[in-house]
């Protein structure tokens, strides 16, 4: 069964980390991607802008009730938290942070498991804090697949280790690696 | 039949978190079954492993026989968290589009909806008092919980927030110094009650109860986020229903009527902002 999305976490030093693996797709990568970067809560939409130029795919802030399509490369808005829904859209919260966090990694790691179950790919890189790792966890248990930056080469070593602890990680790669294993695991447009 | 039950696989648990939503509206008359699936499961499931259940049922169970569960899950299932004069710029743009023609009016109806704790109230009570509408206006702030309602009636926060309000004031467009509307004590400030005598804090359930009739203005914030998208566009309609022609409806800044059944009965007035008016024809 070919993965239906990716959903990506990153804190600290992740805008290097997100260029690196969002300009390592073919032009083909025909897989959604849906990416939660910490940000502060008044931040524009810079980073947007700044992943749109390295890449052929479209890179969009995340918009409420929006229809997952591939093709795109979401990204959490500042200071909402960004879930997955059961019939692939997309839904923006205001509720309290999570891990000191709003958008958290976390939120959208469950509820996109809930959602893909075993179709989809969860990737941690680097941050300072332990974001992500409760979700990382809960991809694992609904069958997919999970990746962890290798902390050695992460900026910020804290959120790739907390999620290696919990045990259910897959693959731990070099950060220059990860778009490399993508663009073999996941399918192409033919 | 075995005693260990196995953890529920993926159709049994949405079936048993269906059915907990049935049981939660029929006993208590909460309606949450078109509220965001994604976020009802989510805060749910972290009730059960609190509670170190397996299960929905189970939670089922416990709620349906123990009031006190039930409005703990109520309470985790309801988001009250707010900020007086949140996005700045929302406010500006009601003081300089909408206002100039609200003072068309001899007296005014404004509705809140969804106001949680009352800070986007009086915010905007403030607003109305400085362009001198506040003295026509009767203002209905109204949540479906209650809680939050008790703490809106009272006027009372923390100090420790008054920093941030007062930059969000300035950023609105506030005419005065923003510590004139307030007097500090202790850890707290209470908002001055000249500014409460005109609001009339309310329960109201937008999923099950009626339309509020004749508004000039409603204002609904972060609230339709929690919706799925048909019970948006049954509160939309709603806010329609509720609204006079030429009335003004504000949303939060990720809300908005596009794609809706109320899309082409209304004009927009700002965008961004999430501002919009109701057409007269
Ligand atoms: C995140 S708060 C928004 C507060 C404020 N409007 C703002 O934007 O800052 C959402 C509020 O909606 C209320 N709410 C949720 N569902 C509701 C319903 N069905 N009827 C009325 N209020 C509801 C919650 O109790 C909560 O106070």
């Amino acid at each position: 069964m070919p993965y239906q999305a990716i959903v990506i976490g990153s804190s600290a030093g992740g805008l290097h980390a997100l260029k690196i693996i969002i300009s390592g797709f073919s032009a083909s990568f025909d897989t959604p991607i849906i990416v939660t970067q910490h940000l502060s809560p008044n931040s524009d939409n810079y980073l947007v802008q700044f992943l749109n130029q390295f890449t052929q795919l479209t890179v969009k802030e995340a918009d409420e009730k929006e229809v997952i399509l591939r093709g795109y490369v979401y990204i959490a808005p500042p200071n909402f938290h960004l879930l997955v829904e059961e019939d692939f859209t997309l839904s923006l919260n205001v509720e309290e942070k999570v891990n000191f966090a709003r958008p958290s990694i976390d939120v959208l790691f469950e509820t996109a498991a809930e959602a893909y179950k075993n179709q989809l790919i969860g990737i941690i890189l680097t941050g300072a804090n332990h974001d992500g790792a409760k979700g990382i966890a809960r991809i694992k248990q609904k069958g997919g697949y999970t990746i962890a930056q290798s902390p050695d080469t992460a900026e910020a070593a804290a959120m790739p280790q907390a999620a290696i602890n919990t045990g259910f990680v897959d693959q731990i790669l070099k950060l220059e690696d990860i778009p490399v294993f993508l663009n073999k695991i996941c399918k192409s447009k033919v | 039949m075995s005693k260990n039950l196995a953890s529920p696989d993926e159709t049994t648990s949405n079936i048993e978190l269906d059915l907990l939503l049935e049981a939660i509206f029929r006993k208590y008359g909460y309606d949450f079954r078109d509220y965001s699936r994604a976020h009802v499961k989510r805060r749910l499931y972290s009730r059960i492993k609190q509670h170190e259940l397996q299960s929905f049922s189970q939670l089922q169970h416990l709620l349906l026989y123990d009031e006190q569960t039930f409005q703990e899950v109520l309470r985790g299932l309801s988001i009250n968290v707010t900020e007086m004069f949140r996005d700045p710029a929302f406010y500006a743009k009601m003081r300089t589009e909408v206002i100039p023609l609200l003072k068309t009016y001899p007296y005014l109806k404004i509705w809140h909806a969804g106001c949680s704790t009352g800070e986007e109230v009086y915010s905007f009570a403030i607003l109305l008092h400085e362009e001198g509408l506040y003295e026509r206006s009767q203002i209905y702030a109204t949540d479906f919980n209650t809680d939050v309602l008790e703490t809106a009636k009272r006027g009372i926060y923390p100090t420790s927030r008054i920093k941030e309000y007062t930059m969000n004031y300035q950023e609105a467009g506030g005419k005065n110094s923003f510590s004139n509307y307030y007097t500090a004590r202790y850890d707290n400030v209470i908002f001055d009650a000249s500014l409460k005598k005109n609001i009339v804090f309310a329960e109201h359930n937008l999923v099950t109860d009626s339309v509020f009739a004749e508004a000039h203005l409603i204002i609904c914030r972060n609230v339709l986020i929690y919706f799925n998208r048909s019970l948006q566009n049954k509160v939309l309609q709603l806010f329609s229903e509720s609204l006079i022609k030429g009335g003004f409806l504000g949303l939060g800044s990720k809300e908005n009527i596009l794609f809706s059944p109320i899309e082409n009965s209304y004009k927009t007035i700002d965008g961004e902002q999430k501002i919009y008016q109701k057409k007269f024809i």
